[in-house]
């Protein structure tokens, strides 16, 4: 017996040390510059920065300089400001379409995954209706129809989010439902409501932060896609995907005005990845018993 | 095996009719009248009542949808009232530009990941194996039309070697085709690659864990006919599911490639549907890549059970 609980404690005390190596530095450059990101959009109006929307003709496309940190644009308009201004719109969009599908998608998830039954049979048969687009095309297609608005952008990718974040709550319920704190919960007479949010949902809500996180970054990128096509969110509003989309324009002349927006979106969505990938490897109990 | 089939394919019914039904919904419910975006701002009330009578738009919902699934069922998807095309001329035209595209990506996508994921598996934890996965995670964040104007920015502006734009059909010259097509190709491989490469490269560092590895290693087989037959072989299963759940990010990312490099492909036929309001050409496309995209999805479920019995029995 005495062996049996040494290895015990060695395994308690050794798990801990091991979770922060695994997060590593790489994990606190990417939440150093989700912050770094997230503020300075947050406070763009208090910056000393040029007006996104002024356009200078007679200084279009011009180098960087002590007035234009990173030069302007093809109308003359301030890059940086515009970049800051811009991760505005994907930072919004990036993270309040990904809360409606974390939202709905979870709380379908949840509740199909608890009750099952004919209510689940109807949440996975609409779900896969959902998945039977593909998802760009799905985009479009009611973006076309509904028109070009921030709000619209964002209800239009948060629904595209449902399918997968009822899929990971459902899977993560149906495995938690087995288990015996439900069972025991279930034995004290707790009612569904109790069980459902007391002994589920902080259960479930980890994996699907971690999940979140991920949709923040495929977001950022579909609603880049949809700028650059020209069917994000309308001009003069400046967003990450519109700037590259114009930077393609002249590209021969300055490749830095693509470039910059290109760049600041590739940490952007690498960092949403990176955490999101580090924390998802923390929840999934396959990953952590490799 | 056939009753595997025949249960999926009475599964694709309802989803089948749901997608029909919601392509038709989007272009139903949602504002802006049919007859008020062909006759323009200046239509009179009379000119627009009289359209609705003749498109039958003025017909409860329900009425609507079943004569639509009607015509459809009947190889109709409507006509496009700017150019007078039907929707099925107009997909004919531009489907083999598209597929040609997202096969030589898919080939290039295979090319470039599955040498990675051998080389990496085998020397798995080496400095070689965490470089190469780090790379491959990090072009999961780089979306398709970054890494075409990076491409077209590298090959076409600064060495000149491809064109940037343009298409030239194969019967004409299938060189220049090829040109054409090597920029966004890669563009889509260079996205594709790191999905399948990081998928196969855990698979097959489980596999090379294996008894039967080792006991091909002691009979003193060749590295590499164990690593592409012993090792390979049962990946490929692996491989079939990923390029499955891809297929959908491929079609989307090909709508985008084919806009940025000017390919008259189905991606820009939907985009100048949208860009013209050309909402009949817009609803028969989606349905047809929809149906594609599902029709897809059961031959990837069907290849899967035939390399792996336990999915036919359900016992996976």
């Amino acid at each position: 017996m005495a062996t049996l609980e040494l290895s015990v404690d060695e395994a308690a005390a050794v798990s801990p040390v091991r979770r922060t190596r695994r997060l590593g530095l790489l994990f606190w450059i990417a939440i150093g510059w989700m912050t770094f990101v997230f503020a300075l959009a947050a406070f763009a109006d208090l910056l000393p920065l040029p007006s996104p929307f002024h356009m200078d003709m007679l200084e279009r496309r011009a180098p960087m300089s002590a007035e234009h940190w990173l030069g302007t644009d093809g109308l003359g308009r301030d890059v940086l400001s515009r970049l800051i201004y811009g991760a505005r719109i994907s930072l919004i969009v990036g993270l309040c379409a990904p809360v409606i599908g974390l939202t709905i998608g979870g709380a379908l998830g949840i509740l199909a995954g608890y009750f099952r039954g004919r209510f689940e049979t109807l949440v996975v048969g609409s779900m896969d209706t959902l998945l039977a687009f593909p998802p760009l095309i799905l985009a479009l297609a009611v973006t076309a129809y509904l028109g070009q608005s921030l709000v619209n952008l964002t209800a239009i990718l948060g629904v595209l989010g449902i399918p997968a974040f009822m899929r990971v709550a459902r899977a993560t319920t149906l495995t938690l439902a087995r288990r015996e704190f439900v069972i025991a919960a279930q034995a004290l007479g707790a009612s569904h409501a109790r069980i459902l949010l007391r002994e589920l949902l902080p259960n479930v809500f980890l994996p699907l932060f971690a999940f979140f996180l991920l949709g923040v970054a495929i977001t950022i990128v579909v609603e880049g896609a949809l700028s650059f096509l020209g069917l994000g969110v309308p001009p003069p509003i400046s967003s990450w995907g519109i700037m590259i989309g114009e930077g393609r324009e002249s590209l021969e002349i300055a490749p830095r005005l693509a470039f910059i927006p290109a760049v600041t979106m590739f940490l952007t969505v690498l960092s949403f990845n990176l955490v999101g990938d580090t924390l998802r490897a923390l929840t999934d109990p396959r990953q952590g018993a490799l | 095996m056939l009753g595997f089939v025949a249960q999926r394919l009475l599964y694709l019914v309802p989803v089948l009719l749901a997608v029909s039904l919601l392509t038709f919904l989007i272009a139903s419910l949602l504002p802006g009248d049919l007859a008020y975006t062909i006759l323009g701002d200046q239509a009179t009330p009379e000119k627009v009542a009289a359209l609705r009578h003749d498109m039958g738009l003025d017909q409860p919902i329900w009425w609507r949808y079943l004569s639509w699934l009607g015509n459809v069922l009947q190889g109709d998807f409507g006509r496009s009232f700017r150019t007078g095309q039907t929707v099925l001329q107009a997909v004919a035209e531009r489907l083999p530009v598209s597929l040609e595209l997202m096969l030589l990506a898919q080939i290039g996508a295979l090319t470039i990941g599955i040498p990675l994921a051998i080389a990496c598996a085998v020397r798995s934890g080496s400095p070689f194996d965490r470089f190469m996965t780090g790379t491959a995670f990090s072009m999961l964040s780089v979306p398709a039309f970054l890494s075409a104007i990076l491409l077209i920015y590298l090959f076409a502006v600064e060495l000149r070697w491809l064109p940037a734009t343009g298409y030239i059909p194969f019967h004409e010259d299938p060189v220049g085709n090829l040109r054409c097509f090597l920029l966004p190709a890669l563009t889509l491989a260079l996205g594709e690659w790191p999905v399948l490469m990081r998928v196969l490269r855990s698979d097959m560092i489980a596999t090379l864990q294996e008894d039967y590895i080792a006991m091909a290693r002691a009979k003193g087989l060749k590295p590499s006919r164990i690593l592409l037959v012993h090792a390979l072989k049962p990946s490929s299963l692996t491989l079939v599911t990923v390029t499955g759940i891809n297929i959908g990010r491929l079609i989307g990312g090909t709508v985008i490639v084919e806009s940025i490099f000017a390919l008259p492909g189905i991606g820009r036929l939907l985009l100048n549907a949208i860009f013209t309001r050309d909402l009949i050409i817009l609803q028969g496309v989606v349905l047809i890549v929809a149906l594609g995209y599902v029709m897809i999805n059961f031959i990837v479920d069907l290849l899967y059970a035939a390399l792996d019995p336990r999915i036919r029995h359900g016992h996976a």
